[in-house]
């Protein structure tokens, strides 16, 4: 009996030993995430890319989740570089300078930086998403639903990424109802529940009855569950924590840029560029449009498809800005430079943006 | 609901933990003990009371566990303090970041699981009072407690026997023991006393404040009870209007914010901890105000002499 | 007969000398086996755990220089708490001191970014330390003037450096070319703090850490000032009476750990970090507390804590990455380990009595302490 034990243990650890080999054999994806892996948002995300690629492609990963961005991140980097990773996403735009910096000693190491801008090796990829187009969507459909004419908005820094969001959200609504307003209130954080659900509820209070957010907790969904105002996800489907008032979602989809980049590697034909994924290619995905009118579903899924088939573009002129000045004539479509460092407000925004 | 109610409304849900946890410490203090580790006690009530709620499915089930973990955890801290006479200070660092991490790995499993919140419970007739009703009458049980803690504390420490006990420990642990009271006891209970409150405190914010868990979701408020229990120079009374004061600062930046006022958020964040400084200050300049209220012994660690 | 579960202690005469030793390894050992427990209890093997987590760290060059990255400024910090804590100084805002020096030393590249030669770096440093040393003075002076709580004042100085800190990276210190985002510029080759080898990222912080610890072992054993420090701590009454005045004792040990604590601030920003940003710190100021205690409030002890904690950290991350724990273990080690100190030290100058009803154990502790 124990003969028999022993074999079907060595056994097993045979195989798990084959198949480890097989998996090591070539190529290894490593992630570094900024939040925990079950913030149900940027870094819930990511690691969903993640297991994509692990599927799709049966390459080995490896990540470490809330690594801090300052010295500890250039730690993390530097470990997975040295532990065998072929291509390593650094997933925060606080890792700019440690993964540039990792990067100049690793040369044969791909790096992949997200959301940033510095590429000082011919090793360091950037790459970031267009989520400002799903903003779009989801102001048109606060209008729509909206019966106070006043969204708010929880964001977090005062960077171009959220101010973007912000004015494509106000431009989409104002399409609907040009007196449409949006009250902001900053929390100088991504991840902060309690300063989360109480901004929401200071929102509500201050007659917002739809809010939507550019921080990752779900705390605001839950607020506006008991609250019964309408709300918009972020980053994930958080419908589970709204499942009466979520109106939307946009889905950061990094799946198939990941699976694209990690094939490259296992190809040879990886080459370092800076894109900007949209809607065209599937990585800003739309939530199923739940909790609202039926014609404000088909308005939405209407402007969706005019946005995923480049047909309509949401800063596309005319638009003014908040001060008053021109800033789009009519027709006129707004420049990647501009859009990549926007620091002002587009008229209707009920806030002075932070200096 | 007008606006001035829903303010207070937040104001209220961010003072009540304060004030629990802050007269948990400051009965503890009173005994002469000082727990630093009211930080880590809460965040083990937050984890065990978010924990026990969905075991259960009961949230009050996980409100009563959040007390007796809290106690349990607070025994650890008694036993090291008082039997083996360790230093408080450190013992109760050490008792924060413990807290820190074992809610941590508890937690793990809980990170985006949504939670069951503590129902308010109206009560009938007066939650029909204009403006006041809403306010005090449609509350969540913590809330209630909260008020009913503050009665008793008063009542304890200033006409009850056990209460005169207490704070003869806190000033003179020496006299104390030559009366026969027993200090070691005394203190022990005050400590669990301590440790029941933060963690009851802890359990309000992942069953009322936002219901789920997140990893250091106590975010530095064990430190502000800390803060509170000296700025109200350790009356019960004066905790309550620390405990209202800091809740309505941290609130009234977003609403500041929200009317589209320009001010740093930063500064407004720091505007608590600075008042604080600035009451310490007046306090302790008023020496008889401090000498009659601040436990002697507090801090110090008591070894009966053969 | 009333079964008596009391535990009591009795005062030794002398000081037991095994337990002065001894006490620190026994609850190291005492950690190892409740960790491993831990391990086992999460359904872990607990030998391979702790392997991964305490030894694999240090097999390598790379994560030594890691590893004294990660200590250098715990012990700068603990360093100069020591002397606070052995006069019954309850300095617990070093942390706010370390980003106040941080901030403080940046200032110089921020403001003159152009001014590039040898002296930017000792300047910033001497920023730094000054910087910190200023946060520190807060709560001596509101102590000696007014009587105000330390402990109280100092830590709620760390809260407002820290909402500082966000300030300044968002405004004045912000780099004007980082597109908004929160964070001073990055440092040019004259403005970083330089590496000590070549084979990695260990900079000088952990030379100034060294240097702080041997000044520090002097000024205790060697000097007055040392023995004035002891006696303040330990015999308030006795030290005025030999005419030591504990006011200046409070203002020398709060500018002395500002200014270690300030200094590990600068040299973390120049050196690791190699830029202001809005976090500087992942809590060094209130790890430091824990190494000070680990190290006994000895400069040489707390050398050694520092490394152990140190590598609580990074081990921590190992089995992150290698068992997919959450590196919040580290937390627990971190609490343990002084848990353990604590209650081993009592050991030294206590002898533990059980009630008659703990007979059983006594006969084993007994034989134990011998």
């Amino acid at each position: 009996m124990k003969k028999l034990l022993a074999s079907i243990a060595g056994l097993g650890l045979g195989l798990l030993a084959s198949t480890g080999v097989s998996f090591a054999a070539d190529t290894k994806a490593c992630f570094v995430y900024v939040g925990p892996i079950g913030d149900f948002g940027w870094s819930y995300q990511h690691d969903q890319g993640r297991l994509a690629v692990e599927k799709e492609l049966g390459v080995e990963t490896a990540f470490q989740e809330s690594v801090p961005e300052g010295a500890d991140a250039e730690r993390a980097i530097e470990r997975f570089a040295r532990s065998g990773c072929n291509i390593i996403f650094t997933t925060s735009f606080g890792y700019m300078e440690p993964t540039n910096k990792v990067a100049k000693k690793f040369p044969d190491v791909k790096f992949e930086h997200a959301t940033g801008f510095k590429r000082e090796s011919e090793n360091v990829s950037t790459y970031s998403g267009k989520f400002y187009q799903g903003r779009y969507v989801q102001g048109k459909i606060a209008a729509m639903e909206s019966k106070s004419g006043v969204a708010g908005y929880i964001a977090s820094f005062p960077i171009p990424e959220v101010v973007r969001g912000i004015n494509s959200f106000i431009l989409g609504a104002q399409s609907v109802n040009p007196d449409f307003k949006l009250k902001v209130v900053w929390v100088n954080s991504w991840f902060d529940p309690g300063k989360e659900a109480d901004a929401a509820n200071t929102l509500v209070a201050q007659g917002a009855d739809i809010l939507t957010q550019h921080t990752d907790s779900t705390a605001a969904m839950q607020v506006a569950q008991e609250k019964g105002v309408k709300a918009f996800g972020q980053a994930s489907d958080m419908i589970n924590f709204g499942k009466d008032v979520q109106l939307t979602a946009i889905i950061d989809d990094w799946s198939p840029y990941y699976i694209e980049r990690v094939k490259a590697i296992k190809d040879g034909t990886w080459k370092q560029h800076d894109v900007w994924l949209g809607m065209d290619k599937g990585d800003v995905v739309m939530a199923p449009y739940t909790n609202m009118k039926p014609e404000t579903a088909k308005a939405a899924a209407e402007i969706e498809a005019k946005i995923k088939s480049n047909e309509f573009e949401p800063f596309t002129g005319p638009i003014t800005k908040q001060d008053g000045t021109e800033w789009l004539k009519d027709g006129q479509k707004a420049d990647i430079g501009t859009l990549l460092g926007m620091n002002f407000y587009v008229k209707g925004v009920d806030d002075q943006l932070p200096q | 609901m007008g606006l001035v109610e829903a303010i207070l409304l937040t104001v209220f849900t961010a003072a009540t933990p304060l004030l629990i946890a802050a007269l948990g410490e400051l009965v503890t203090e009173r005994s002469g003990v000082l727990n630093l580790g009211v930080e880590g006690m809460m965040i083990m009530g937050a984890i065990s009371g978010f924990a026990f709620a969905i075991y259960t499915g009961n949230p009050y089930m996980g409100a009563l566990a959040a007390i007796i973990i809290g106690v349990l955890f607070s025994l650890l801290f008694a036993f090291l303090t008082i039997s083996l006479v360790t230093n408080q200070v450190a013992t109760g660092l050490a008792l924060t970041i413990l807290g820190l991490g074992l809610s941590g790995l508890w937690g793990e499993a809980f990170i985006g699981v949504p939670g069951i919140k503590l129902q308010p419970i109206i009560v009938p007739l007066l939650s029909d009072i204009p403006f006041f009703g809403k306010l005090f009458f449609q509350q969540d049980i913590i809330f209630y407690f909260s008020i009913l803690l503050l009665i008793g504390v008063s009542w304890f420490l200033f006409k009850s026997r056990a209460g005169l006990v207490l704070r003869a420990v806190g000033d003179s642990h020496t006299s104390a023991h030559a009366l026969g009271l027993s200090v070691i006891k005394t203190r022990y209970l005050a400590v669990m006393f301590g440790g029941a409150c933060s963690g009851l405190a802890g359990a309000h914010l992942s069953l009322v404040y936002t219901t789920q868990w997140i990893e250091n979701m106590t975010a530095g408020r064990g430190w502000i009870a800390l803060a509170l229990v000296v700025f109200a120079s350790w009356r019960p009374n004066r905790v309550l209007i620390g405990a209202y004061l800091f809740g309505a600062v941290g609130i009234a930046q977003l609403h500041i914010q929200a009317l589209g006022f320009k001010i740093p958020t930063q500064f407004l964040s720091a505007l608590p901890y600075l008042a604080t400084i600035v009451v310490l200050v007046i306090i302790s300049q008023n020496r008889r105000l401090t000498m009659v209220n601040t436990p002697a012994s507090l801090g110090k660690g008591f070894v009966a002499d053969k | 007969m009333q079964p008596d579960f009391s535990i009591r202690l009795e005062k030794r005469a002398t000081t037991s000398t095994f337990f002065a030793y001894f006490s620190p390894f026994i609850a190291l050992i005492m950690m190892l086996i409740a960790g491993g427990m831990l391990f086992f209890l999460m359904g872990h093997n607990p030998f391979k755990a702790l392997y991964v987590y305490f030894i694999e760290p240090l097999t390598d060059t790379w994560t030594l220089h890691e590893l004294a990255i990660k200590s250098s400024p715990l012990i700068l910090i603990a360093t100069g708490l020591c002397l606070c804590f052995r006069s019954g100084n309850w300095n617990i805002g070093a942390e706010g001191q370390f980003i106040m020096g941080g901030i403080a030393g940046a200032s110089i590249p921020v403001f003159f970014p152009e001014f590039t030669s040898f002296w930017i770096l000792p300047l910033m440093l001497i920023s730094g330390v000054l910087g910190g040393m200023v946060w520190a003075l807060i709560p001596a002076i509101l102590k000696n003037r007014f009587g105000t709580n330390e402990i109280l004042t100092s830590l709620m100085l760390v809260y407002i450096a820290g909402h500082f800190l966000d300030w300044i990276v968002r405004g004045p210190f912000r780099n004007p070319e980082g597109f908004n985002f929160p964070g001073s510029i990055s440092f040019s080759q004259w403005q970083v703090l330089p590496e000590v080898f070549s084979s990695g990222r260990m900079h000088y912080g952990m030379i100034f850490a060294i240097i702080g610890v041997i000044v520090v072992w002097f000024l205790l054993s060697k000097t007055m000032k040392g023995f004035e420090i002891l006696v303040i701590g330990q015999a308030p009454r006795a030290g005025q009476f030999a005419g030591f005045s504990p006011q200046k004792t409070t203002l020398f040990v709060f500018l002395v750990s500002g200014a270690f604590a300030g200094l590990a601030g600068i040299a973390e920003v120049s050196g690791a970090i190699q830029q202001l940003r809005p976090s500087i710190s992942p809590g060094y100021g209130f790890t430091a507390i824990i190494v000070a205690f680990l190290g006994r409030l000895n400069p040489l002890g707390i050398f050694a804590a520092g490394i152990v904690l140190a590598l609580s950290y990074l081990g921590g991350e190992a089995v992150q990455i290698s068992l997919n724990v959450t590196d919040k273990i580290a937390n627990v080690f971190q609490g343990l380990l002084l848990f353990f100190v604590l209650g081993c030290d009592t050991l030294i100058h206590h002898r533990i009595r059980f009630g008659h009803s703990w007979g059983f154990i006594k006969q084993g502790v007994q034989h134990g302490t011998g």
